[in-house]
């Protein structure tokens, strides 16, 4: 054995809501994103305790899906984060006003 | 207890420590380099649990493509020059206060679950197996997930050529 499967849900919480409170707090679209993938790395680690609890495959395919789903989201992210560094030169959001 | 179960304390502890660490650092590549340090810890965790293929997958993907484009990124643009400009406490401290409520409840809930103490089987997914269960019983899900992964690249490729045409519109 190795540990009741409420750890691995209490130990995804607390890195999701690490995830949460970065991505809310910080002023940063970069530490944005990285909040994001902390949130869904959270979420393959319960994907995986899952699988191993009922001893099933389907957690651990889900888990290929979420990858596959953070390269995209950075990818198209991080193009979207040049682009207004570009046209702003600032990673601020708040600074994001060129329709006022 | 047993040594498994050790491991993973101590590696629940490393993984949480990192990520701590990554959120809160003004400078983005020390951030970034914590999160690599957290991302090979979850790694390790697939691996305990019985995922080899995932935990390879995660280092490849997640430790290495994912955090090295982030890293491209702050290197290819001055962040320095723009100085981040923190909340005031007295915002971010409600963020802060619901989140730890949410944990509370969370945890309430998790203590109270049935099935919370059925303790967790070692057991291994043979990656031949892992592969054969993936593409026979969901090869259309994986077929949707590339056509995915190509949006993005093409996506990608839009955002940074339009950019280069507006350049080249502005200069006469």
């Amino acid at each position: 054995m190795i540990v009741p499967f409420g750890h691995v849900l209490i130990l995804a919480g607390i890195l999701f809501l690490m995830g949460m409170f970065c991505a809310v707090t910080r002023r940063n679209l970069i530490m944005i994103v990285l909040g994001i993938e902390i949130m869904l790395n959270a979420a393959s680690i319960v994907f995986v305790g899952a699988a191993l609890r009922w001893h099933h495959l389907e957690g651990q395919v889900f888990v290929v899906f979420i990858l596959a789903v953070a390269a995209t989201e950075v990818s198209v992210g991080l193009a979207l984060i040049v682009y207004a560094y570009l046209r702003t030169g600032s990673f601020d959001p708040g600074t994001y006003n060129l329709l006022k | 207890m047993t040594i498994y179960s050790i491991i993973f304390y101590i590696l629940a502890l490393l993984i949480l420590v990192s990520t701590g660490l990554a959120i809160t650092r003004r400078n983005l590549v020390h951030a970034v380099i914590y999160l690599i340090f957290s991302f090979f810890g979850s790694a390790l965790l697939f691996y305990l649990f019985g995922a080899p293929l995932l935990a390879v997958l995660e280092v490849i993907i997640y430790a290495g493509a994912i955090m090295i484009l982030f890293l491209f990124i702050i290197m290819m643009v001055k962040v320095e020059a723009s100085v981040e400009r923190m909340f005031p406490l007295n915002q971010w401290l409600p963020a802060a206060g619901i989140g730890l409520m949410y944990l509370a409840i969370g945890a309430l809930i998790v203590s109270s679950a049935p099935g919370k103490d059925i303790p967790l089987e070692m057991a291994f997914a043979d990656p031949k197996e892992f592969g054969q269960y993936l593409f026979q019983r969901h090869w259309l899900s994986i077929e949707i997930v590339s056509l995915l992964l190509l949006i993005a690249l093409i996506g990608a490729l839009h955002l940074g050529r339009r950019r280069r045409e507006e350049k080249i519109e502005e200069k006469p």
